[in-house]
């Protein structure tokens, strides 16, 4: 019996969908918390030739739970001139837009939340939520600082969303689906020029894409050096200027959360996401996965997730910012005509073999 | 209700799920966190110094041509992936079809490259 079967014949509905959430909680908190205390509380220190934090725990292994507990006993200010209600709302949407971000990633054969059709177009219509709480923050803020680091998020978040996109088609044209399970079992099931050890990760056949994508996941992320909208130096933090306590601390699980699902994301559509190559088992469609692909297979996307991050974080200790004129100028002028001209020659290869 | 909606249900239950979640931490913090508001403390911050006018203050909004372009550009994005599932089957056709498609949204963007629309202003 797998788990399909499992989650799907024996339990209840109110029950599968309990278990579903309780997932989607470890799926979304999970990565965050590595995220953060791996990448930015150790390997920034480290690059910046520090310790980091040491003293709660095994070399500062328990700092999260310090830092929560810290972020709880903060006192919560509104400001007097604020638009309260949808200033506390704003929190709320960037980290809903999180949760519903991992609703469509595959985990293993059968250890999925959804089976969308369209999984790639819903996970890139989600993932623009977050834009309306980022906007509605720095508006409600009534602050100046707030105001311009939202409007410059808005502006930043939707110009990289195109370039985004159009890097997904040319993965959906290889792979002839748009749903993620399926370009997951593509990815693993197929052979590059005849060579089936290694299946066919798209990050080898749509390099291009992989590069296009990955710098616009670290501009949605609004990460270094993309962070105009949260500058610290010339914006105090922009959009979350005014916000304090356990407030702020919601926006920081967001941004973190966010980048560790669209680091799954990009696993999953380039990476092979949770399948090993299929050649290795003599595996071959779904059904004859063996169950424990259903352990391993989040733990192998965990890994590949891990991976990513690296290299989103390793851009972000590294670059200075790119002042704002640049960065539409690059997201218009050379992400978009590159992504189209990838669209093409995919498609041409595609027809021609 | 059908296996399709199902799985569209459990989109709100995560949704809901989030609100939960943020809702029950921000409920043990207010149970614990002081709360001493004053008039210093609620004025808004601008770095120390009294603000100057209104918060929401007039900014230049360099944004909107932006905002145009990118609502054209993702309407025909939406386009291009139910062609992108289905090339196997159109091969050649298909292939012309989309340079022409592709090459007209190249020219639109041409146009804005070349109106100077795409330069911060």
């Amino acid at each position: 019996m797998n788990l399909a079967t499992l989650l799907s014949a024996d339990l209840p509905y109110w029950a599968q969908s309990l278990l579903r959430v309780l997932g989607g909680l470890v799926a979304v908190l999970l990565p965050a918390g590595t995220v953060v205390y791996l990448f930015l509380f150790k390997m920034m220190s480290f690059m910046q030739s520090r310790l980091g934090p040491m003293e709660a725990g095994p070399q500062g292994s328990m700092q999260l739970f310090a830092e929560v507990g810290k972020w709880l006993q903060k006192e919560d200010i509104y400001p007097a001139r604020a638009d309260k209600f949808i200033f506390k709302l704003a929190p709320l949407i960037v980290l809903a837009s999180t949760f519903l971000l991992v609703v469509v990633v595959p985990f293993g054969p059968d250890a999925l939340f959804t089976n969308f059709e369209a999984g790639v177009f819903y996970a890139l219509a989600v993932s623009s939520v977050s834009v309306l709480g980022i906007l509605i923050a720095g508006w409600a803020s009534a602050n100046k600082y707030s105001l311009l680091g939202g409007l410059r998020a808005a502006g930043q978040l939707i110009a990289y969303e195109l370039p985004m996109v159009l890097a997904v088609v040319g993965v959906v044209i290889q792979a002839g689906t748009m749903n993620l399970q399926q370009i997951v079992l593509a990815q693993n099931a197929d052979s590059m020029f005849g060579f089936s050890g290694l299946g066919n990760p798209y990050v080898i056949t749509q390099f291009v894409g992989f590069i296009v994508f990955m710098i616009a996941v670290q501009a949605e992320l609004t990460q270094t050096p993309f962070d105009m909208p949260i500058a610290e130096s010339e914006l105090v933090s922009g959009y979350m200027t005014e916000y304090s306590g356990f407030r702020f601390l919601i926006f920081f699980i967001g941004e973190f959360a966010t980048a560790g699902v669209f680091s799954m994301i990009a696993s999953v559509l380039f990476l092979g996401g949770w399948a090993v190559p299929f050649s290795w088992f003599g595996w071959t469609t779904i059904d004859s996965i063996d169950n424990w692909m259903n352990i391993v297979g989040p733990l192998i996307l965990f890994t590949k997730m891990i991976v990513i991050v690296f290299f989103i974080m390793w851009v972000r200790f590294s670059f200075p910012r790119f002042r704002e004129d640049q960065l539409q100028k690059f997201a218009w002028k050379v992400l978009i005509p590159v992504s189209l001209a990838n669209i093409m020659v995919t498609a041409i290869l595609k027809v021609a073999f | 209700m059908s296996p399709f909606l199902r799985s569209y249900l459990t989109v709100v239950w995560f949704g809901l799920a989030s609100f939960l979640v943020a809702g029950l931490l921000l409920g043990i913090s207010a149970l614990i966190r002081p709360n001493n508001p004053n008039a210093e403390k609620l004025l808004t911050y601008e770095s120390g110094v009294d603000p100057v006018g209104d918060g929401w203050s007039q900014s230049q909004i360099r944004y909107y041509v932006f905002a145009l372009l990118f609502v054209i550009f993702d309407v025909e994005a939406v386009f291009i992936f139910p062609w992108a599932t289905q090339l196997e089957r159109y091969a050649g056709f298909g292939l012309v079809e989309m340079g022409i498609f592709v090459a007209i949204l190249l020219l639109g963007l041409v146009y804005a490259w070349r109106k100077g629309v795409l330069r911060w202003v």
